[in-house]
């Protein structure tokens, strides 16, 4: 029984994907004439080089830590979609803290992801402190706490801590102490991927084998019974959302430590709504969140490698994304078979 | 003439469940026809099915003779088929008469806008027409049951409906009030109505049926006219045992005092006092039964008593120390447990695991946490031994609450308060809606439980029950104690019935002895 | 600080402030309908960026503002109606949904603008049409309320007299009262044989229709070119600004005009040179802090009920 469902889902994601695939070609083909070589880029080519599949891992880090972030709030049916401010807001922290703290090797690494953890639990506490307190809808709060990490942001950055003599609107490059170390030698392959699986891992513990994580699921299966059995619902509203704005923003310290080596955001680099889709994606599960990063990674870098290859806009695979999205998560998309087949073993069984 | 067929009906659930295995049903034009039988036995479904809201695997359906295929409650109502669900489907914040009206709305000014005197108008008629009055301009939400179920039945009246099912519409009601519907609904059958009835009150459905139909396991085990079996007997066809329908109660050995509340009164948010300087107090080992229709003050001294609800005044002592305004959480680590009145709503998460539900009040303790980490073996143990304990039916600990049927998703409950360890158990209609071998076993278990010295206030609508298990009982009427019996020998429903609806009132003297012992 | 003043209290402000508000009040008015109903409509982002590319891209074909107009809604509406099938028939989570059609916005978009014009920034090449803006014969010629009233974008007098329609419908009519059953209990609905799904669509396509108005605004009246991702989280912000308003219309409009407010006042504060990062978040924290006010006025109200009938005696039940 449970066997031919695995078979099923297996199949019938693997059909969904085949026919998202599909329709992208076709638009392709309105697109292009260079259809089938772009569509191989898209296809293969986050996996044609060794470059290409750091690029693949390193893009894909955020993801999970976002994923994780919502997954959080979401288990406990909190609609905190703050995760982009949070990640922001931690960037900016990062930069500060890589910038002013003391440069001692390893030491500062540490410093700095702390605080800006510390920096986006701060964030995350707004929208949490209002929702406990005064029922506000966080919703509305996160939304707008993401504004004004942005701008607030771009402020302290612009303002404070601006390269003059880069050609760029950056901050001043991060001391070689404040860089993650590469993992390889010839590619820069961060360890941003092994925390982020680390992370993921500590917090499906959390969820699922602490009190804490218990209480937390509770009150997202339902409030009032959570209370009714003697669960401090405030509590819980509050620390989910710090705990998942943390999560978030360590990613945007990692993000700088590892990759640019410096703050470089003059548009928020969106990975708050990529990680709403990926928790969705996982089924709100950490483990899960992995494999559905990666995903997400995968058709990111598709498109990109296929833009570069061919000049097509990587645009047409945000359509592309779309779409898939859409076809892999529809329950009801070839459901049919599924039913029969419920009906199936579930008769045999009775007789 | 048959009014409905039914003919080797099957339906699997998208679970894998498969709540009708093959049955058969048939009702005669005119006839009051009850389907009993135990909880998860399917009789939900099938009506369900019969009403469009899901469809058969398998199966063929004849109405009034002739086959139809039924795809949704809007083909059922065409058909002259009306449905009363025995959860309510009413929208709160719509007045009665929007409820009524809801999708064929009467309109003026080419139909753009919803001619609300018209409306109000129409429900007066039928009302009128079918002796079941209600409020029609006032709003749903806080309006008695008694007047909700009127408001459900009205609903598929005014649609013209030729056949009624009604699912368990008493389980809610004072005998008074089922009085009135029994006498509304022969009325109906009288006129030509089919009618078609569920409940697990056996003695009910030998008071109103014309037919029986038992059901077990998905499967029918017969129909019967109502002269020819008596109420053990259709119980044995249930259950397949013997069901104990009298339950013999020790008397009560009280101890020590527990809970003391003194002059307990409170608004509620809307400005309404809903309780009047409520006194009463009551020992370890002993039972004493809240009385009441519903509405008349209970749920919010229950939920005062339980630290749910907050901002009343006077004074609770549990155990010697002041708890008024505190909350479930300190509650609960007093040793207060609660059977709520709803189970869905506060007392499970239905979509949490059987095993989840079961340790909420007590997941942060040994043996089944350390100071941060839970043990899922200890839980899982647990969850085992209480699903073998209280008889849930089910294949793993590990199964969504929300996949049992209303009984055994009650039965989750009671095991998780029943061995909470508690001093006081506040228990609130913990029978309602559970099958006749259920109720006797929760019965049990609530006088178990007095005999091992918790002190239990046991609320409910159900008079039966006040006196088969109360050793004493205090009646309510617009949030005061209006009754006080210390012994219930020789008691009768009747007479508890005229201090429910304010016809006779204890003097203050009386009342006030709840209070002192 | 006095020419701050001095600006924020003229007609030309206030005049702003309807204008910016516009877009915000459609996307409120659209957020509003669908939630009615129970569904929380996240792609009116991509709905309104839909219909400001299909409006000016239309109308530059056609040479006509009214049928760029008219595709840019159609646009929007055939949108929602896709949110509408993935979510109730082939059962995507509606936010999930939401999401990916606004990306499916974003990037088609961008991608048919470089297709059509080989610019993936902006269509300043491609020639729109504008829709006209309007003088209120009467009104006009009143001084300072003139100023204010008059003259404005035709789209901008439909949306605040969307207002009264969309309450209108709501409360008043047959499909309103349906619309709000649906929303508060389904299960209600349809056992009085209404079909759920007819009219979530419905309630759906209407909020495509008003996030398509607002969408057509933006390209065709307050700018008139299309530019990538041009509305800029104006649909979040309507759904800001219902949420705050509650279930009415009116608080809908009252919400989207503080957004109004606040970006208009943060224009006025850029003239004078404050960073325009600070100006920028203004309207955010104008809404935070709005938010803490509502919320807290609601607790308090329930408070002063009981701590008022404590101290007065007896109302019976
Ligand atoms: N929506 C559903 N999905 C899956 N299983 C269901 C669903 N509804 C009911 N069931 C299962 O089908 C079986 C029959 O349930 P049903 O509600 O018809 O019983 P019932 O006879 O009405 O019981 P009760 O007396 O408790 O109301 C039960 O085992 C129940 O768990
Ligand atoms: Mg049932």
């Amino acid at each position: 029984m449970r066997r031919d469902r695995i078979i099923f889902e297996t199949v019938r994601t693997t059909l969904t994907i085949l026919i998202a695939l599909l329709i992208g070609y076709v638009i392709l083909l309105f697109a292009t004439d260079k259809a089938n070589e772009a569509f191989k880029w898209f296809l293969l080519g986050p996996l044609s080089t060794k470059r290409r599949i750091v690029e693949l891992l390193n893009r894909t880090t955020p993801l999970i830590f976002t994923g994780l972030a919502v997954s959080v709030v979401f288990q406990a049916e909190i609609f905190n979609i703050g995760a982009e401010g949070q990640l922001f807001f931690g960037a900016v922290a990062a930069t500060f803290a890589a910038l002013y703290f003391p440069h001692i090797k390893f030491l500062q690494i540490i410093l700095v992801m702390l605080f800006a953890m510390a920096a986006g639990g701060a964030w995350a506490a707004v929208p949490a402190y209002m929702k406990a307190k005064w029922n506000a809808s966080e919703l509305v709060s996160s939304l707008m706490m993401n504004y004004v990490a942005f701008f607030f942001g771009l402020y302290l950055v612009n303002y404070h801590m601006r390269d003059v003599n880069a050609g760029a609107l950056v901050s001043y490059r991060f001391p070689r102490t404040a860089w993650l170390p590469r993992m390889l030698r010839r590619y820069n392959l961060h360890p941003g991927i092994l925390i982020a699986i680390g992370f993921a891992l500590l917090v499906w513990f959390f969820l699922y084998r602490t009190k804490y994580g218990y209480e937390l699921r509770m009150v997202g299966k339902n409030k009032e019974f959570a209370r009714f059995s003697g669960i401090k619902v405030e509590n819980v509203v509050i620390y989910s959302q710090i705990i998942s704005g943390m999560i978030a923003g360590l990613a945007g310290a990692i993000e700088l430590m590892g990759l640019y080596k410096r703050f470089v955001w003059q548009m928020t680099p969106g990975y708050g709504f990529d990680g709403i889709i990926v928790a969705l994606l996982a089924r709100n599960n950490p483990l899960m969140v992995i494999p559905a990063a990666l995903f997400i990674s995968y058709l990111r870098t598709g498109s990109y490698v296929m833009g570069r290859m061919t000049g097509i806009a990587p645009e047409i695979v945000v359509m592309l994304q779309a779409i898939m999205i859409l076809l892999i998560t529809a329950e009801a998309f070839l459901a049919f078979w599924k039913r029969r087949m419920i009906e199936k073993s579930a008769m045999s069984r009775e007789e | 003439m048959k009014a409905v067929q039914m003919i080797n009906i099957v339906k699997v659930y998208p679970n894998g469940i498969v709540a009708n295995n093959g049955v058969n049903f048939e009702v005669e034009v005119g006839e009051i026809h009850s389907l009993v039988g135990e909880n998860g036995a399917g009789k939900t479904t099938l009506m369900k099915i019969l009403f469009g809201i899901e469809q058969p695997t398998q199966g063929e359906i004849r109405i009034f003779e002739k086959p139809v295929h039924i795809s949704s409650p809007h083909d059922a109502i065409k058909l002259g088929i009306g449905m009363v669900h025995q959860h309510f489907m009413l929208v709160p914040s719509l007045t009665v008469a929007e409820n009524i009206v809801l999708g064929m709305e009467p309109t003026k000014a080419w139909g753009t806008t919803i001619d609300m005197d018209r409306a109000v108008e129409m429900v007066n008629e039928v009302a009128e027409k079918y002796g079941l009055p209600v409020p029609a301009k006032e709003v749903v939400l806080d309006l008695p049951v008694g007047i909700k179920q009127r408001i459900e039945i009205l609903k598929a009246l005014i649609r013209g409906a030729k056949i009624l099912i009604l699912d368990e519409p008493t389980a809610v009601l004072t005998p008074q009030e089922t009085e009135e519907l029994f006498v509304a609904l022969k009325n109906l059958a009288k006129k030509g109505m089919t009618i078609i009835f569920i409940s697990h009150k056996l003695n009910e459905v030998k008071e109103i049926s014309d037919r029986i139909t038992v059901l077990r396991d998905g499967k029918t085990m017969g129909t019967y006219r109502v002269e020819d079996v008596t109420e053990e007997e259709i119980s044995r066809l249930m259950v397949g045992r013997d069901v104990e329908l009298v339950i013999d109660r020790p008397p009560a050995k009280p101890g020590r005092v527990v809970l003391q509340v003194k002059d307990l009164s409170y608004y509620r948010e809307d400005g309404v006092r809903v309780l009047k300087g409520v006194s009463f107090s009551l020992r370890s080992g002993e039972i004493l039964g809240v009385a009441g229709v519903e509405g008349n003050g209970q749920r919010e001294l229950v939920e005062i008593l339980t630290g749910l609800r907050f901002g009343a005044t006077g004074s609770i002592v549990l155990n010697g120390e002041e708890v008024l305004g505190l909350t479930a959480y300190d509650l609960r680590r007093k040793k207060v447990a609660h059977i709520p009145e709803d189970r869905i709503e506060k007392g499970a998460a239905v979509k949490a695991s059987i095993a989840e539900n079961l340790i909420s009040d007590r997941y942060y303790k040994r043996p089944f946490s350390g100071r941060l980490v839970l043990f899922p073996k200890k839980v899982i143990e647990f969850a085992k031994k209480a699903i073998k304990m209280f008889s849930i039916k089910t294949d793993s600990p590990l199964t969504e609450v929300g996949m049992l049927s209303g009984g055994n998703m009650q039965k989750v409950v009671v095991a998780r308060e029943f061995t909470s360890g508690a001093d006081l158990l506040v228990a609130d209609q913990p029978t309602r809606g559970i099958d006749v071998g259920s109720t006797e076993f929760v019965r049990k278990k609530i006088i178990e439980v007095r005999d091992s010295g918790v002190a239990v206030l046991l609320v409910s609508a159900d008079l039966q029950e006040i006196l088969q298990l109360s050793d004493r009982i205090i009646v309510m009427y617009k949030g005061e104690i209006v009754g006080y019996f210390d012994k219930n020998e020789g008691l009768t429903e009747e007479d508890l019935g005229y201090y429910m609806l304010g016809v006779k009132r204890h003097d203050p003297d009386r009342v006030k002895e709840a209070a002192l012992l | 600080m006095n020419e701050v003043i001095k600006s924020i209290l003229s007609a030309q402000f206030f005049y702003s402030v309807l204008r910016v508000t516009t877009p915000v009040l459609f996307a409120a008015l659209g957020a509003l309908l669908s939630d009615v109903a129970g569904v929380i409509n996240i792609a009116l982002e991509g709905l309104m960026l839909m219909s400001a590319f299909w409006g000016v891209m239309v109308s530059a074909w056609t040479g006509s503002a009214w049928i760029g107009l008219l595709a840019g809604v159609a646009s929007a509406v055939l949108l929602s109606l896709a949110l509408a099938y993935f979510h109730l028939n082939l059962k995507t989570d509606l936010i999930l949904a939401g999401i990916a059609l606004n990306m499916f916005a974003s990037g088609s978009t961008v991608f048919l603008l470089y297709l059509f014009s080989g610019d993936k920034g902006s269509s300043s090449s491609v020639k729109s049409y504008v829709l006209p803006n309007v003088d209120i014969p009467g009104i006009k010629n009143i001084p300072i309320l003139g100023d204010i009233l008059s003259g404005h974008h035709v789209l901008t007098y439909i949306a605040f007299l969307s207002v009264f329609v969309v309450q209108y419908l709501i409360y008043k009519t047959p499909l309103g009262l349906r619309m709000r059953a649906v929303g508060e209990n389904p299960n209600a609905a349809q056992s009085v044989g209404i079909s759920v799904k007819r009219i979530k669509y419905t309630s759906l396509v209407l909020s495509g229709l008003m996030a398509g108005l607002g969408g057509a605004f933006l390209s065709m009246g307050y700018v008139s070119w299309f530019a990538r991702d041009m509305t800029n989280g104006r649909g979040f912000i309507g759904l800001a600004a219902q949420a705050l308003g509650g279930k009415s219309a009116y608080g809908s409009m009252w919400g989207a005009l503080l957004f109004g407010a606040a970006e208009a006042t943060s224009y006025t504060l850029q003239a004078i040179r404050i960073p325009s990062e600070f100006t920028n978040m203004l309207p955010f924290i104008f809404t935070i802090i709005a938010l803490i006010i509502y919320a807290r006025a609601k607790i308090m109200q329930i408070k002063k009920i009981r701590e008022k009938q404590t101290s007065h005696e007896e109302v019976g039940l």
